[in-house]
């Protein structure tokens, strides 16, 4: 429909891909010669490189892993950097749901709470049950509930903090009651899977490490190259804008919340990877660290900007911050302060880079 | 025996009648609009004379309560924007509904985003980037609007450019008709010059255009003729050759009478009942 | 367990008079802040735990307890640690209420001594489980375990069963602000003859008592410290995930723990735990409501402290320290 219009509205010609070399036009002058005007470039304007939202995150890793290598010299070591991509896996799948729903300017405190319910449905019922049964009824668990929130969010109007902080309440009574505050070892391979894969000397890939980056790029690809993700970033940057273009606001952010329970998913099945048991009492603040790990890899928490190659980042910043000072002997409650002042600093980065975020 | 009324098919636009009431609030009381093919039409009125309604009714935001719009002649019934979009009646708002995070590529195509032909785009749903650029680079520079790239962010253009950028939007998509709703109001001297020659172009182009606005100057500047609200009904529609700007100021407020200007309807005033 | 006799008689006397609380049905009085529970079922040093199948035994114990001698009950709990507020409040609610007894586990253990000194000039008998207030006096009497000779069994015993070999020490501690972590870690220091800071320990790092997180710490310092081969751990859990990252680092590592759930002792015969520490929740809550119950009748108050228990539990003793087995440990576990 609208194509075909614009096609014969405009005279297709041949694109010049010549960089525009007037100023910025403020110039009534040049305006009203029209048909003089050459066209836009179709190149990405140069911007420095600060302005890419990456580059603050990356160079904090950096800064991260230079700094403990020169310090600890059991850190840089292929063994353990393998080891903190094993120990990213939960908490940077889980994120991944997160980094959508902040996206769209919402938050979700469930996340931890859901994961683990899964874990805890999944749990139980493999262990006097089939495995793959199991498997699928932790999937829907997860699904349903971060559908229902969707649901109340996107439909009723709830704000997110509200609504999901309730969610959260509910969901970890919930399993503590389902699995009657018991927890499950788990036996079944199919359960486990994602903690083994191939090994190579010190260094083992995990197939749950393999997941982790594969579900990043998936999901990096739907919200960059695909209309959903355009009108996700739209919904966050301004999401009047996005509705007056036609925009299902309210089937969009449901999407969003859905999609992230898959992704909530697949965390529990991580966990489950990594520690093969279904705990009820686990997870307790991985609602936190997802939100750390999603704004320290710097998607605004206004929405709208960002996405999942910071979040893969953060992630690791969270954890390899983690795993470097236990290693140094430092006290854990020296771990929080340093991820509470990277946190702040990386709202602060985005507030000084003059990211204007309301349309 | 009641004369069928039949609309003028040579307009771009027609409404007789259109009446929308809140409660006891009356918003439109029998309002009659008419639009010529290829002109611009400005729509006048003091604050609360009901343009935004009318101009929401027009669009599809508004269903009246009585009334009945024609487009090209044609009887039309809107029950959302949506469908006004897709009759080919586009609109800009006030707040111009631009993404400022997103660039002027991704604003032009938002919500009718260009997938890859094929199996890419069928089933991996991936967008045709390079198209679409091309097809907005080509559109801003038929319409004469410069920016340094096509896939510059939306914040980083001036308030003239935005408004460009919006106008452009509706121009590329609209097929018959783009409504304006104060495009102006908020620009400084040189961008209102800027975005008024680009209505012009806009018209150049074939686009019948509704141009609400409080700039008595910017009205008699562009427009072909002047759409005079008040009360929830049209007033008069002028024209500015044929009468000077304070009695179209008087018509407004009601210091004059309707029947005091020269009237430049085209198509017979009024209705039989419906 | 002395168990107070003319149960009909104590049944009638208690109905005509007010309800005592202890446990049991919160009859959904207040959502949220339910009814405090002398019992502070999930209300103890690690609060974060409520979800710790040692206080829900706790509570079980004492609600059954009180139940069977024809009590009625009002319970609270604490849902996060540290939390003394909702007890203190509980507490006020319990006097207006006019129970006769408390049975606390206090959230903080000087917080909750103003109000428990006004129970107490109330007529009300209070008592402590699980940990004690600051001071202990301040409570008719405590019943709870000792962590520091739990810790120390686990210690001599780690001691003994090294021999002669370099012991390479990493401690798997919860937040040692909890009375109960730093008694069991001191205990566990003092049982292996050795101070803090001894150059045998490796390593320490803190997690919350759960797989998850004592894996990731257990990972952490095997990285740091590949020679470590004794672990002391908060408890089975902890240990449970531990041992994950001692198998996947393909090490010899004895595990040491306390806590005594029927899952932990599971994990002694198994061979995942090298020795752990009973401890009596049941019996805890058992005698603390007894105390009470004697206190009313027979207006014999209780008094003092009150061990209710440490066993060591391992399949593999050493010479000067008593143990149990695993058969027997499973026999006499709480928890599922």
């Amino acid at each position: 429909m609208g194509t075909r219009e614009l096609l014969g509205q405009v005279r297709m010609q041949d694109p010049e891909l010549t960089v525009a070399t007037a100023p910025q036009s403020d110039s009534t002058e040049g305006a009203v010669a029209a048909a003089a005007a050459p066209p836009a470039s179709l190149q990405r304007p140069t911007r420095s490189l600060f302005a890419y939202p990456i580059t603050g995150p990356l160079f904090a890793l950096i800064v991260i892993f230079v700094v403990f290598s020169l310090t600890t010299s059991t850190f840089m070591n292929a063994g353990n950097i393998s080891l903190i991509a094993q120990q990213s896996v939960v908490i940077g799948t889980l994120a991944l749901g997160q980094t959508l729903i902040i996206l769209v300017s919402g938050i979700d405190l469930a996340d931890g709470a859901i994961m683990v319910l899964g874990t805890v449905v999944a749990g139980s019922i493999a262990s006097h049950g089939d495995a793959v049964l199991a498997m699928v009824l932790g999937f829907v668990a997860c699904i349903v509930v971060a559908s229902i929130n969707g649901l109340v969010i996107a439909r009723f109007r709830l704000p997110p903090f509200i609504a999901t902080l309730g969610m959260f309440t509910i969901i970890a009574a919930a399993a503590r009651l389902y699995s009657q505050s018991r927890s499950f070892p788990v036996t079944s391979d199919l359960l486990s899977v994602l903690g083994s894969g191939p090994e190579f000397g010190t260094v083992a890939v995990t197939y749950g490490t393999m997941l982790w980056v594969a579900l990043t790029l998936v999901l990096g690809y739907a919200l960059n190259e695909t209309p959903w993700g355009v009108r996700v970033y739209a919904i966050g940057n301004s999401p009047i804008a996005a509705r007056l273009n036609g925009v299902n606001v309210t089937r969009v952010v449901f999407s969003v919340y859905a999609l992230a329970g898959v992704f909530y998913a697949f965390a529990a099945w991580q966990a489950l990877g990594r520690t093969p048991i279904a705990d009820p009492t686990g997870y307790q603040i991985a609602n936190l660290d997802s939100i750390t790990a999603v704004v320290i890899g710097g998607t605004s928490l206004f929405g709208g900007r960002g996405g999942v190659a910071g979040t893969f980042i953060g992630t690791l910043i969270v954890v390899a911050l983690k795993n470097g000072l236990t290693q140094a002997g430092i006290d854990s409650l020296y771990q929080q302060i340093a991820t509470g002042a990277l946190v702040m600093l990386a709202v602060g980065a985005d507030q000084y880079l003059g990211r204007g975020h309301r349309a | 025996m009641t004369p069928v009324f039949a609309a003028d098919p040579s307009l771009a636009m027609q409404a007789i009648g259109l009446t929308k009431h809140y409660g006891q609030v009356v918003a439109m009381e029998g309002a009659d609009f008419e639009l010529a093919r290829g002109e611009i039409l400005a729509v006048v009125g003091d604050n609360g004379a009901g343009k935004s309604t009318l101009i929401k009714a027009l669009a599809g935001a508004l269903i009246p309560d009585s009334g009945q719009v024609y487009l090209d002649g044609e009887p039309v019934r809107f029950s959302s924007p949506l469908d006004a979009r897709l009759v080919g009646i586009e609109t800009v708002y006030q707040e111009l509904a631009v993404a400022t995070q997103l660039d002027i590529t991704q604003n032009m195509f938002l919500g009718r985003e260009v997938r890859k032909p094929g199996v890419l785009g069928s089933v991996l749903r991936q967008l045709d980037k390079k198209r679409m650029r091309r097809q907005a680079a080509e559109q801003m520079h038929n319409l004469g609007v410069r920016v340094q790239s096509i896939r510059q962010a939306i914040e980083t253009l001036s308030g003239g450019q935005r408004q460009a950028v919006a106008v452009a939007r509706a121009a590329a998509w609209g097929r018959k008709v783009v409504m304006l709703d104060e495009p102006t109001a908020s620009l400084g001297v040189r961008e209102t010059h800027q975005v008024l020659d680009l209505i012009r172009r806009v018209r150049e182009h074939g686009l019948s255009v509704v141009l609400i606005s409080h700039s008595m100057p910017e009205v008699f500047a562009i427009a072909d003729r002047i759409h005079i609200h008040r009360l929830g009904r049209r007033a008069a529609i002028v024209s500015p050759k044929t009468t000077v700007m304070s009695d179209v100021v008087a018509v407004m407020t009601g210091a004059l009478p309707s029947d005091a200007v020269v009237s430049a309807a085209l198509a017979p005033a009024g209705a039989p009942d419906f | 367990m002395p168990k107070s006799e003319n149960t009909r008689f104590r049944r009638t006397a208690v109905r005509a008079g007010c309800a005592i609380a202890l446990t049991g049905v919160c009859a959904g009085l207040v959502p949220g802040a339910e009814q405090a529970d002398e019992k502070k079922l999930l209300i103890g040093i690690v609060e974060l735990q409520l979800t710790n199948p040692f206080f829900d035994s706790l509570k079980k114990s004492a609600i059954d307890t009180a139940k069977k001698n024809g009590l009625d009950v009002m319970t609270a709990e604490a849902n996060t640690a540290g939390d003394s507020a909702t007890q203190i409040t509980a507490i006020e609610n319990m006097i207006n209420r006019g129970v006769k007894g408390i049975t606390l586990d206090p959230a903080n253990a000087t917080a909750l001594v103003p109000i428990v000194k006004k129970a107490r000039d109330a007529g009300i008998v209070v008592v402590t489980t699980n940990t004690s207030l600051a001071p202990m006096t301040a409570a008719d009497a405590a019943y709870e375990t000792d962590n520091l000779q739990a810790g120390v069994l686990i210690g001599r015993w780690a001691k003994a069963t090294m021999g002669s070999k370099p012991a390479h020490i990493a401690m798997l501690d919860y937040d040692l602000s909890d009375k109960t972590s730093k008694a069991r870690h001191d205990g566990f220091l003092k049982g292996f003859g050795i101070a803090e800071g001894d150059p045998q320990i490796a390593g320490s790092a803190l997690n919350m008592g759960n797989a998850e997180t004592g894996q990731t710490a257990m990972e952490n310092l095997l990285s740091a410290h590949p020679d470590i081969n004794v672990i002391y751990t908060i408890n089975e859990p902890a240990a449970q995930g531990a041992f994950f990252a001692i198998k996947k680092a393909k090490r010899d590592v004895l595990v040491t723990s306390i806590d005594g759930s029927c899952s932990g002792v599971r994990s002694i015969a198994d061979g995942t735990i090298g020795a752990t520490v009973m401890q009596f929740p049941i019996r805890m809550g058992e005698m603390a409501v007894e105390a009470v119950i004697r206190a009313v009748d027979d207006g014999v108050k209780p008094s003092g402290f009150h061990n209710t228990g440490t066993v060591l539990i391992t399949d593999h003793p050493v010479a000067g320290v008593d143990s149990k087995d695993s058969k027997w440990g499973l026999e006499n576990c709480w928890g599922k």
